[in-house]
């Protein structure tokens, strides 16, 4: 049996294209104001909750300040990132990826098991007990997956005048679009800390094999 | 420091490359159809006609942010301030019956829409603020359409670094219910700031669509040979035609 499915390794692929361009394109969207604000409304710095800092050329989309390109990227990457989210999580029920490999079992949360957990990854001891994934490891695809994405997807239509007037009921479930901008820059941060640890901990933990295997699938029996 | 910089070396080449791509016929379509996608799905969701969120009293912030111009710089403008605009004339033109020229006593005579709305800078803010003006359904009303008229392009009084600001819509917005062209902001007539006398408000679309100091309104069948071509002073300048998004 193959360790990645080709449904996961084709969408993790294309999330991962989708997500860094999404990234790249929203830093400089956002050197466009570097103002973050709570509730409907905000411009001014009195107002402000957090001043963030110019990110530079190097890292942005295009690579100088340009905001008609810059959303030009982010809008059109937003349909590819949105819809491939949305394939992912309707095949990955049913197909029983998230029930068999993802969904936490009782046990695994009880306080010493996960002390143990911790302890294990702190010494870069990264076998499995069981299963495809550890505890750590399911934590952090749970808080990616179901929470961390999908809040990208819905705290960007909820800054979008005409998804407020269609749907102002999810502008209003962020509290108004300022704090829906204000969530969609946490969340994105959040995900930028989620794609470096897990970058370090394939590099930590065989490289070259958990990336073949995120290529061609792998097998099952050689995954410890 | 050798692998940040690395990273930094990977990131580099990444926006290099895709600095360049945009730049491509192929990718600019790629973009036209996404914006005509997030349009079509607006429209479809929102059941006709969407309206935008109105907002009561309480909610209106203390001050009203002026963005891009913030006057008119000709001496024709500040003498038309200092007389309260009454020679000011709003012409109404194109592919219509009756072709109009509007003063603002006659402009504040018909049927007056009040609503608070909160207007959305491309940039990121917002600001709420009350406005007060006729719908501009009754000014073409008044004119009547013409059967090939299929865009209304909005002519204004300011330049931004030496070219006339402008800005189209569709008939779909131009007749929804909240689209008004604004003599009024939070009860007292429109700041010179925010585009005095006279300012479109289309309450479903980004700050850069409703266009200030408002001269003319022209129906048109196609803006393909209107200035840039593409539809607005910012559309000419790389921006999306739908600011919905």
């Amino acid at each position: 049996m193959k360790r990645h499915g080709l449904g996961t390794r084709i969408w993790h692929w294309v999330n991962v294209i989708s997500v860094v361009i999404l990234f790249m394109s929203g830093l400089n969207i956002s050197n466009a104001h570097r103002r973050l604000y709570w509730g409907e409304w905000g411009f001014d710095p009195s107002q402000a909750w957090l001043f963030i800092p110019r990110f530079p050329g190097w890292a942005t989309i295009p690579n100088y300040y340009s905001l008609a390109g810059a959303r030009d990227w982010h809008t059109l990457f937003a349909w590819v990132f949105s819809i491939s989210l949305l394939l992912f999580l309707i095949g990955a029920a049913l197909s029983g990826h998230f029930r068999r490999d993802i969904s936490l079992r009782r046990e695994e949360l009880r306080l010493p098991a996960l002390r143990d957990d911790v302890r294990a990854h702190l010494r870069l001891n990264f076998s499995l007990s069981g299963g495809k994934y550890n505890t750590l490891q399911k934590i952090a695809y749970c808080v990616v997956i179901f929470i961390l994405l999908p809040l990208m997807v819905l705290t960007g239509l909820a800054m979008s005048p005409g998804m407020d007037a269609a749907w102002s009921w999810l502008t209003q479930i962020f509290g108004g679009r300022q704090s829906a901008r204000s969530i969609h820059f946490i969340a994105a941060w959040s995900l930028f800390a989620f794609f470096v640890l897990h970058v370090a901990l394939v590099l930590l933990n065989k490289p070259l094999k958990n990336l073949r295997d995120m290529i061609t699938g792998g097998r099952i029996d050689e995954a410890a | 420091m050798k692998r940040r910089n690395i990273l930094a070396g990977l990131a580099a080449l990444l926006t290099t490359g895709c600095t360049k791509i945009g730049k491509t016929e192929w990718f600019g379509a790629l973009v036209d159809g996404a914006e005509t996608l997030s349009r079509t799905a607006h429209r479809t969701l929102g059941g006709q006609p969407a309206m935008a969120r109105e907002y009561s009293v309480a909610d209106i912030s203390p001050h009203f942010r002026g963005n891009g111009s913030l006057g008119v710089g000709t001496s024709a403008y500040a003498e038309d301030l200092e007389n309260g605009f009454t020679a000011w004339r709003l012409q109404v033109r194109g592919l219509v019956e009756r072709e109009l020229s509007l003063s603002m006593d006659e402009i504040r005579a018909l049927p007056q829409r009040t609503q608070i709305t909160r207007h959305d800078c491309v940039e990121g803010w917002s600001a709420i603020g009350q406005w007060t003006g006729p719908q501009l359904s009754a000014i073409l009303d008044l004119a009547g359409l013409r059967s090939e008229a299929r865009y209304l392009v909005f002519r204004c009084a300011d330049t931004l670094g030496g070219a006339y600001y402008y800005e189209s819509c569709d008939l779909d917005d131009a007749l929804h219910p909240q689209t008004i062209i604004a003599h009024q902001l939070n009860g007292d007539p429109l700041p010179v700031d925010n585009g005095a006398p006279l300012r479109l408000r289309i309450e479903r679309q980004l700050g850069y669509k409703h266009a200030k100091y408002l001269t003319a309104i022209e129906v048109v069948d196609s803006f393909a040979d209107i200035e840039g071509g593409q539809g607005g002073y910012w559309e000419d300048r790389g921006y999306q035609w739908y600011a919905g998004v």
